[in-house]
């Protein structure tokens, strides 16, 4: 299980703050592929993924038990 | 209080002003973001501040050590405010030390910019005929974010 996070505009594309993917293991291309396809307009190209609290690039691999956080473009300050 | 960290309350600057300051300090400067009523001809009623706590707050940390790494001798404390803030409420404080004032300076200006890139935080902008969550429109970069 992956456990998914989703934050301001992405939250109100899921419809939800968190869900559970039933996936061993996948890469963060194939997460971003996986969410623009589920929800649609999620903007995948102005999206990171953090996985345990930190930047992922897009070729690294994700696991069973990491924490996966979408982030769009931030903008505090 | 922590060095580093995402609050819910209003932010009291002096505390964090305090914190940095110790005997070898010739120089605090201090910087405060604070919710703007008018922008480019729109009136925004409040924002709407939302973190990536825990990762916010270990970003917020690193920007601290980038901040040591070049100016040696500063020291640091940043905080962010979440959830609903008025016009004028102060959203971010960063207080920075150092023995001669030039590196406060500096250093301060290379901490808001680092926040705006790298922390997990996103503003919700509530106008009077609607709202939009703001972020730069920036394509996936190829090396990630450093």
């Amino acid at each position: 299980m992956i456990t998914l996070k989703y934050f301001a505009r992405l939250r109100d594309v899921a419809g939800k703050g968190e869900e559970l993917l039933d996936r061993d293991e996948l890469t963060v291309a194939e997460l971003l592929d996986w969410a623009e396809s589920t929800y649609p307009g999620f903007g995948a190209d102005n999206v990171q993924v953090a996985v345990n609290e930190e930047y992922a690039l897009k070729e690294d691999t994700i696991r069973s038990g990491d924490v996966c956080a979408f982030i769009p473009p931030v903008s505090g300050g | 209080m922590k060095p580093f960290e995402i609050v819910e309350e209003p932010i009291d600057v002096k505390k964090y002003m305090d914190y940095v300051l110790h005997p070898s300090a010739g120089a605090v400067t201090v910087f405060t973001g604070n919710v703007r009523e008018w922008t480019y001809g729109v009136r925004t009623l409040y924002l709407s501040y939302e973190a990536y706590v825990p990762m916010a707050e270990k970003k917020m940390a690193e920007i601290g050590a980038e901040m040591e790494e070049r100016w040696p001798g500063v020291r640091v404390a940043i905080a962010h405010r979440i959830g609903e803030l008025q016009i004028s409420d102060i959203a971010v404080v960063i207080a920075v030390s150092s023995p001669h004032r030039k590196a406060a300076y500096e250093a301060n200006e290379y901490a808001i910019d680092r926040i705006k890139e790298v922390v997990p935080i996103w503003k919700k902008e509530i106008w009077e005929d609607g709202e939009e969550w703001i972020g730069a429109q920036k394509k996936y970069p190829a090396k990630g974010v450093e």
